[in-house]
This record gives structure tokens, sequence and C-alpha cells, in this order.
């Protein structure tokens, strides 16, 4: 149930916490794509893990951080926050 | 290190972790959280998530097949740093719904349909035991190297001891911390605190491993990369199909495991803590994994060729002589084995009390949930659940020889659970998913994902023979069970992911497609998807033709809820309704709150039957759904304003007819008042008038003389009682009272007032039921007045009770800085009509000739607890009379002035 | 010998009613309950009912409207006693037929000379 006249644009503080929320969210699909890059790489023969292990540690890191400063922002969802999800 | 020493330091951090319990549980039932509250705990409780199989199982994985262990990892990482939108929703539905496990909500989401619970209850069941069986066995493998490891040897048959007594501390554990309380909401503080404590010993533990193995034996960070890269094994490659379907997998586990579920969406009390969580558990997943590669590559290069690579964690810093480090390490396997175990078990034992033990036991005896104690039931049906689950688990691990590699274990179970995936995330987010298409996925999903893997795990031959493999079921060729439908070039783990989710999400979409929800249904299907917009539709609809007597809705949530949890909700909700007393008028948000209420004890299913037993079955019709559905969202809006303006309109209305009632009852009661006084004083002076008359006459008989002299000085008293009370009430009235306030202990104060009120009837013998131990309590307030409360308050109740076996029970309860006196007897009680008038002065019910007071006792009660900043109430629907003393632990004289 | 029936629930003040009138010359028997006085009234048919005005069960009033209901007792004698002695009970009983109304306390010589009147001697 959508609740009648969502206003159609916002003020600042409200865009940018959509903004903000939108990229938590393709947040998953960029760690995704990072994480699967390694598949691509050449499989010689002979040579171990030791660089892919740097490189998935190195991009788990980074979702880590990335979520750490997008997390207190997105603390407290306000009722309008979240009438997408609906 | 000693063998012996190993189990004494075990037998230590088991006590020490009852000992964390314990303080826990008492420190938040008296209401002081403080940091248990936070989210460092929430997100230490969900590392529940790293058990022994990652433990000592993700080196051995390591070992086997390279980097492909970090897709455990990886997959709840994505989940938690992105999505956790996702889990936040699940959590407001759990909170709203009171949802007690993931088969509940499932359940719930579905028209409260119990079928679905069983099938999801069936399915976490038949998933999780060999998970549980794993863990056993992992806690027996680690004290077997220890064994082996030492001087005394360990004969192989302890082996089964080992794990007999583990289960059964675990089952102590769980039972003692896990089944306190029913309600969903009423939360395990103790056994989270526990785990959280676990979750840093096994962290901890094993990053010292880590650092030791790194920089005691692989020379620095540099030097071990440099070891990796150079260890070139084949098996090592990563395969692309398990690379994604692995992080796929456990992205769906760390949502649909019921122990993640549990501690993530049952035990949250803080829905805000997913924000700190949302980083915090992936950076957790990290650490634990920062080091299982150079474990297992170091493992690898020194230790001998035939060491079971999945106990490395331990075997490592024991050949390299570090007998402590192997220590902290094996308590840390421990820690990760016994947490799994516990949060699985009060899980799994939860699903099967609430969705198969609870609903048989009504079938069978359908006249319980009208009679009898079912709290009583239903703990006991939880904790025979408990033992069940761990027998289970044991039941395998025996029967299974612990042998298979504890990876493939932990992924079948995983496989098995994330079944449930397509109707948990279509019942949240698809308003069109129906019972059918849930009941049509979860079975498909579940028979395909134990024919690709669960039955094939135990080997050719052993459920399925080795003619199916090859052939087929039924000699059918597409029905091999690692090749469906001729797609023999998967890996056995993707293709039966892969086929039984895709199947299950089929029928699950087509069966939703093709069938029509009912009423309950789509009603509970708009409060999932709107969890985040206000609740007006659900509250609306729901429980509307039918009635029941509010006493007996509160009689049946008292036995589910216990006594004063289902008081003091009808108290309030009756409030709410801007009523006074404990009845509140049953309106269908009413009918709504109390069974949700009742869904946080037993699950949603069940609370539905039960409300339905006694309002009847009809609750919602498709009509009343068409007649919302027809407005328009305007119209809805505004008649929902409407209803809230009459809804406030006919509150106040009420509250001024009840004022107004009460003024004309007044001044009808000042009339009658001063009658009553005119009446009680010219009765006893007839007597002395009538007899002094006589006696002046003389010539009686010298026994008469006395005989109507003494009548004459009983009725003077009883004149002299007359007006003490009036004299007392005015004075309580006005507030001139004088307090003497001093320390008392509250049980001397209910002896005395025993003591006393047993003159009254003396003939009746009572039998007073008490608990001496919760009567020790120290109160600062005025004794003697409180004692004169419970006197009257005994005295009627010896006058009153006309039981042949009289019984007065005194309960005696601490609630914040206030005791709570309950005086409950077996007589009649008091009837509806007259409980508001009991508390006015002589507003005596029966005849004067036996109560032999004026009616004033009540009266003066209520005045007395006024003055002592308590109250005195009668609360309905107990078995017998039953008076409610309140009275503040201490008495300020200066809360006395205003 | 004459017999007046007592209906009163007050133990004390039918102790000294019984005696002030047996003193004086009649057989009293007590009562002290409505419903088991209404069959005493028809059992042992009484010259005078003295009926108080508050009792447990049936009300003096309730009582006096039967007495009155019934042709066999409508002209027996009733003398209603009160404590209340509020004029809208006397009035109440005079409506319902009472013969004559007292109110508690008396003078015993008052409800002697109010009997001998009530019983024709």
């Amino acid at each position: 149930m959508r609740r009648p006249r969502a206003p159609l644009f916002l003020a600042r503080a409200v865009y940018r916490k959509r903004r903000l929320r939108d990229a938590a969210r393709l947040l998953p699909l960029l760690g995704f794509f990072l994480l699967v890059l390694p598949l691509l790489w050449d499989a010689a023969p002979g040579r171990g893990a030791g660089q892919t292990v740097v490189y998935i540690f190195g991009v788990w890191a980074g979702l880590i951080g990335l979520a750490a400063y997008l997390a207190p922002g997105l603390a407290r969802p306000d009722a309008d926050d979240q009438a997408e999800d609906s | 290190m000693s063998f012996n020493a190993l189990v004494l330091t075990c037998l230590a951090y088991v006590a020490f972790l009852f000992l964390v319990a314990f303080v826990v549980e008492r420190r938040a039932s008296r209401g002081q959280m403080g940091f248990l509250r936070s989210p460092l705990v929430y997100t230490l409780s969900l590392s529940i998530y790293c058990t022994a199989w990652t433990f000592y199982g993700a080196v051995g994985y390591a070992a086997r097949s390279g980097l492909e262990f970090l897709t455990i990892y990886l997959g709840p990482t994505l989940i938690f740093v992105g999505w956790w939108w996702v889990l936040r929703k699940l959590v407001r539905i759990g909170r709203q719904q009171r949802v007690t496990s993931i088969a509940d909500l499932i359940s719930s989401r579905y028209g409260k349909s119990n079928l679905l619970g069983v099938l999801v209850t069936v399915i976490a069941v038949v998933a999780a035991t060999p998970y549980i069986a794993l863990q056993l066995q992992s806690v027996t493998l680690s004290f077997g190297v220890f064994a082996s490891a030492t001087p005394e040897s360990w004969a192989l048959p302890n082996r089964d001891a080992t794990a007999v007594w583990v289960a059964a501390g675990l089952a102590l554990f769980t039972i003692l911390f896990g089944t306190r309380n029913l309600d969903a909401k009423e939360q395990h503080h103790g056994i989270v605190m526990a785990i959280a404590v676990e979750a840093v010993v096994k962290l901890v533990a094993l990053l010292a491993v880590g650092i030791f193995v790194v920089w005691g034996l692989g020379g620095g960070p540099v030097a071990m990369i440099e070891r990796i890269e150079t260890y070139a094994d084949p098996n090592w490659v990563i395969q692309p199909g398990r690379w994604v379907g692995l992080i796929f997998l456990s992205a769906a586990a760390v949502i649909s495991l019921p122990r993640m579920f549990q501690v993530m969406v049952v035990e949250n009390v803080d829905e805000g803590h997913l924000a700190r969580a949302s980083w915090a558990f992936p950076l957790y997943l990290f650490l634990m994994s920062l080091f299982i590669l150079p474990i297992a590559v170091i493992g690898l290069e020194r230790m001998p060729a035939d060491t079971n690579p999945d106990m490395l964690v331990l075997t490592l810093p024991l050949a390299e002589g570090q007998g402590g480090l192997a220590m902290l390490a094996f308590l840390g396997g421990f820690s990760s084995a016994t947490s799994m175990v516990i949060v699985e078990t009060i899980a799994l034992a939860t699903m099967l009390s609430n969705h198969i033990l609870m609903p048989a036991w009504l079938w069978l005896r359908p006249k319980a949930a009208l009679s009898g104690d079912l709290r009583g039931g239903i703990l006991l049906a939880r904790r025979l659940s408990i033992m069940g689950v761990l027998a289970l688990g044991l039941a395998y691990f025996r029967l299974s020889g612990g042998s298979a590699a504890l990876a493939a274990i932990g992924l079948i179970a995983f496989a098995g659970m994330a079944q449930v995936l397509p109707a948990l995330l279509g019942g949240i987010f698809w308003r069109g998913g129906t019972q059918a298409g849930a009941l049509m996925g979860l079975s498909i999903g579940f028979v395909v994902w134990a024919f690709t893997l669960f039955l094939p795990s135990f080997g050719a031959g052993a459920v399925m023979s080795a003619q199916v493999f090859e052939q087929g079921l039924f000699g059918l060729g597409w029905l091999r069970p690692q090749a469906l439908f001729g797609t023999s070039g998967m890996d056995p783990l993707t293709h039966s992911i892969f086929w039984s989710l895709a199947l299950n999400t089929a029928a699950y979409a087509v069966g939703s497609l093709m069938s029509f929800p009912d009423p309950v249904e789509r009603i509970q299907g708009a409060a999932f998807v709107n969890a985040f917009d206000d609740e007006v539709q659900a509250e609306r609809l729901g429980w509307t033709h039918g009635q029941a007597e509010p006493e007996a809705l509160m009689n049946m949530a008292q036995r589910i809820l216990g006594d004063e949890a289902a008081i003091s909700f009808f108290e309030a909700e009756a409030g709410g309704q801007g009523k006074a007393g404990f009845l509140p008028d049953l309106t269908p948000a009413f009918l709504a709150g109390l069974e949700r209420r009742l869904a946080g004890s037993v699950g949603a299913a069940t609370a539905h039957a039960m409300i339905s037993q006694l309002f009847g079955r009809a609750t919602v019709t498709v009509e009343d759904l068409l007649a919302v559905a027809n407005e328009t969202a305007q119209i809805m809006e505004y008649s929902a304003r409407l209803e809230e303006q009459q809804g406030e309109l006919s509150r106040t209305a009420r509250q001024l007819r009840e004022v107004n009632e009460k003024l004309t009852q007044l001044s009808v009661q000042k009339d009658a008042f001063l009658s009553q006084i005119s009446h009680e004083l010219r009765t006893p002076m007839t007597s002395i008038r009538a007899f002094s008359e006589i006696l002046t006459e003389g010539d009686l008989p010298a026994a008469m003389v006395a005989n109507y002299g003494r009548i004459i000085h009983d009725e003077a008293k009883r004149l002299t009682r007359l007006l003490d009370d009036l004299l007392d009430l005015s004075v309580l009235e006005n507030g001139t009272v004088q307090l003497n306030l001093e320390l008392a202990n509250l049980g001397d104060l209910i002896d005395r007032s025993l003591a006393a009120a047993s003159q009254t009837r003396p003939e009746r013998a009572f039998d007073i039921q008490r608990d001496y131990t919760k009567e020790e309590i120290f109160l600062r307030t005025d004794p003697d007045r409180l004692v004169q409360v419970f006197i009257n308050l005994i005295s009627n109740s010896r006058k009153y009770c006309d039981a042949a076996d009289p019984v007065l029970r005194i309960a005696v309860r601490q609630k914040g800085g206030r005791v709570v006196v309950d005086f409950l007897d077996n007589g009649l009680g008091i009837a509806k009509e007259s409980q508001g008038l009991i508390f006015e002065k002589f507003a005596r019910l029966t005849d004067q000739s036996r109560a032999g007071g004026a009616g004033l006792g009540l009266a003066i009660c209520r005045e007395v607890m006024a003055n002592l900043g308590g109250t005195v109430t009668y609360v309905p629907g107990q078995r017998g009379a039953a008076f409610r003393v309140t009275v503040p632990l201490r008495l300020e004289k200066t809360a006395l002035a205003g | 010998m004459r017999h007046v029936l007592l209906i009163e629930d007050e133990a004390n003040i039918a102790e000294a009613l019984r005696f002030i009138l047996s003193r004086d010359g009649w057989q009293v028997s007590v009562m002290s309950e409505g419903e088991a006085a209404l069959a005493a009234v028809a059992a042992s048919r009484p010259d005078l009912v003295i009926l108080d005005l508050m009792l447990p069960g049936l009300s003096g009033l309730e009582i006096l409207q039967s007495l009155r209901a019934d042709p066999a007792t409508a002209a027996l004698p009733v003398l209603m006693l009160t404590a209340k002695g509020q004029g809208r009970d006397r009035d109440a009983a005079e409506r319902a037929g009472v013969s004559a109304f007292m109110t508690k306390p008396f003078d015993n010589s008052e409800i002697r000379a109010k009997v001998r009147d009530l019983l024709g001697a």
C-alpha cells in the first residue's frame, strides 16, 4: 500500500540519505564482481595462490571499510525512508 | 601437558560459562541490562555462524581445495555489507509478529498454516542433525588428538563416552538457560552472553595460532605469501562453478539457518544493532579466515603426510611443543562446537515443540486448550525437544562413525536449509506468494536436495543402491542423482544446489500464480510485505465476527503467558481503550494484539487456532477484504482518520460516561451514607436503650441482669468501633494522617496479620499457602497501617469464602520499586457488577449479621493504601476472590506531602 | 394468648422485644430471615407481625407487600420498625399498607402501647 501523495522531490538531507542507501545496496554487486574477477585470471600451472589471496583479502577489507563508512548514516530508518521497499 | 589437566581446564571453562550465563540472567531479571544490549554483544553472538567446522574444518578445507574455503565467509560478507536491510525487514517482522523461529515466520506469513511450519521444521531437523553430530565429532576428535599426544594413552572406546558426556552437558546448559521463559520477546540473555564470550575465545585462539604460525614458523607475512605462492597443488585451482555457487549458498545460509535466525531475529533487542553488525560481522569473519591458509600450508609442509588436515590447528602447536597454545586452540574449538549446538538446539526445539508437539497434543486432547496448566506443558515439550534434538545428533554421530570430512557435512546442511529461501524472500517482498506455492516449492526443493545431495552423501550402496547412481531412479537415465536431466558435467554440490533451488523457485512461483490465497493469508501477506508501513489495515480486519467472554480469554492467556504477564497485558490494553480495570473490550485490534502475544510463546499457527477455539472460527471473509480493496487510497486514508477520530470520541465519551456514572453514584451514595450512618448508629442504640430500660425496672434474676448488661456493653463497644472507623476514614480521606515510617519485614507483617485475623470465624480452618522465601523483603512503610489492610483482606476472605476446604494463597512479588501482595481464595469471588462498588463506603454486599462490621473495611483499606503510596484493587477472572495490594518498597516522607 | 411474630435480624434487639412483649402477656416468636418468616406467617397465623425494614434475603417492604397481596393476611396488623428513620421509608411503608410505623430506638412503653393498640386489647 503506497502512502498517498508521496512527495515528488525531496529536501537535500533526505535526498542524500536515499543516495547513501543506493550506494549500500550496490555494494554487494560491486563485491561480487570483484570477487569473481580472479576466475578470469590465467591459472598458469606451477603458480600458487599467493597473489590471489592478497587480492581477495584486499577486496574484503575494502568492502568492510566502505560498509563501516556507510552504516552510521543508515542506522535509523525513518518511515519515509523505507517506502520503496513495498 | 597431561590429559587430566586438559579435562580439568575444560571443566573449569564450562563452569565459567555457566557462571557467566547465570550472572547475566540475574542482572537481566533485575532490569540491569547495560552493555548486554550493545551492538558488540549482538555482533559477537552472530559469530555463531562460525562453528567447529570453521575452526577445525576450514584448515582442512584449505588444505584440500585451496582458496575455496573463503566462499563460506564471502557470501555472508556480501549480504551484510549492503543488503542488511533485508535482515532489518526480517527483524522488524519478527518483532511485529512475535516470531519464534524461521518455521514460525513461514507458517505465519502463509496464513498461519501449521502444515508449512511442520514442513520447515522437518527440513531443519533433517539438515541440522548431521551438523550437530559434526560438532560432537569435532570435540571428540580434539580430545583424541590430545590423548594420543600424551604418554597415558586414551582408549578409543572412550570416544563414544566423551560424546555422550558432551551432549548431556549441552542439554543441561540449554535446558537451564534456554527454557527459562517462553515468550519470543523475553530473550535468552544468559545464553547470548555466553556465546559472545565463546566468540571472543575462538577468535583469540585462532589468531594466536595464526600469529604463531606466520611469525614463529613462517618467517613473517611476506615470506608466508611467498610460501603460499610456491605451494602448487592442482586441487587448489579455483573451479568457477563451485566458487560462484558456494558464495551464493553461504549468502543464502546466513539468512535461513535456524541458529542464525535465532540470534539475528529472535534474540535481537534493537534493530539499529544491524547497522553496526553490517561491517563488524564481516570483520569478524575476515579475522577468522586470515590465518587459515598459512596454518594449512605450514601444516602440510611440516606434518607427516597421514595427518588429519582437519586437526592441524591442534596438531601443529602440539608438534611444535607449544602446549599452552594448543590448549587455547582446544578451548577455541570447544567454544565453536558448544555455542553452535546450544543455539541450534534451542532453535530446533522451539520449532519442534511449537509446530509438532503442541499441535499434536492439542489435537489429541482439545479440552486441554481450555483447562489445565498449558505453560508447564509447553515448557515440558520444549525440554523434551531439546533432549530429542541432542539425542538425534548423538545417534547420527554414533551411526555414521564420524568419518566424513567436516566440510562436506556443513555444505550439505547449508544446501538443505537454503530450500527455505524462495518462500522466505518471496514472503517478505511479494504479496502474490501463497501457501500452495510455498508448500510446493519447499517440498520439491526438499525432495530434490535429499535425492541429489543428502542421500548420496551416505555413499553408493548405503541408502541408494549403486544401480540408482549409475542408471537413475527406476532405471530412468534422466533421474540420476548426480546428473539430473543429463547434466552430468557439473560438480555434485553445484548440481544439487542448482537443480533444487531452480525447481523450488519455479514451483513456488507457479504454485503462487495458479492458486488463490485465503483471507488470513492475504492479511498476513500485506502485513509482512508492508512491514515498514503503518499497521492500519491488518488491525482493522481480523477478528470481527464471533464472540467470547473477556474473562475466558484472560484465563487462556494466563495459562500460556503466566498470571502476571497476562494480567498486566490485559490491564494495559484496557487502559489503551480508556477503560479502568482489567478487562478490555474485544475489539479486532485487541484480539490481534493478544494473538500476536500468544504467538510469541506457542507460534502463530497454534495461537490462531486457540483463539478461534474460544472466539469462533469465522475471522475474516473475502467480502471484508474486497470492501477494503474497493475503496480508493484517499478514502481509506480518510476513513482511517475518521475512524481514529471516532475512536477518540467514543473513548472520550466513555470516559465522560464513566465519570458521570461515578458522580451520580456518589450523590446517591452521599444520601445512602447519611441513611446508613443513621442506621448503624441507631441499631446498637436500640438495644442499649431497650435493655437499660429493662434493667432499671428491676426485679430480674441475677443471670438475666448479667446477660443484659453484657449485651449493653457489646453494643456500646460496637458503637465505639463504628465511630472509630468513621473518624479513621475521615482522617485518611483528608490526608492528615500521621504515618510512622519504619523498616519492616514483609513476612513478619503477614504473620501478624494472619494471627490477628484468625479471630474472625475461628471455627473455619483455612489452608494458608505462602512462599516464605519470597516474603523476605524489607519495606519502608507504616507497618501498623499495612497490617490493618492485610487483616481486613484476610478477615474478608475468612468471612465470605464458602468453599468446603477454604484455601487462602498469599503471593508476594517484587516488581521494580514496588511490592505486590496478592490475596487469593477459592470461594465464589465477587460478582462482576459489584466489583466496581466494593471499595465504596458501606458497600456491604451480603447480609450484615455475617459481616459484623459496618461495611467500611475496604473503604478504609483503599484510603490507607493511598496514604501509603500504593493501591489495593480487585483482580477479576481468578478462580476465587483476589485482592492485590501494591506498595512502594521505600516510602519517603516527602512523597506524602504532595 | 395472642400471638406476635417478630421478624428482626439483630439478635439483641429481637431479644429485647421478646422480653418486653412476653412480660406484657403476649406469646412471641422470633424469625430472623424474610423467606422463612413468610412461611411462618402462613403456618402459625399470628395476630400481629412486627417487621424490621432491613432484613437479609427479602426486605421488610417486600414481606409487607406479599402479606397484603395474599387475601388470608391482607388485614393482618403489621408494625414496621426501622433504624433508618427517613421520611421516604415511612412513605413507602404506608403506601404498601403498613398498620403502624416506629423508628428505632424506641421507648419500651411506647412499643408496649402500640402493640396493645394494634391487638385491640
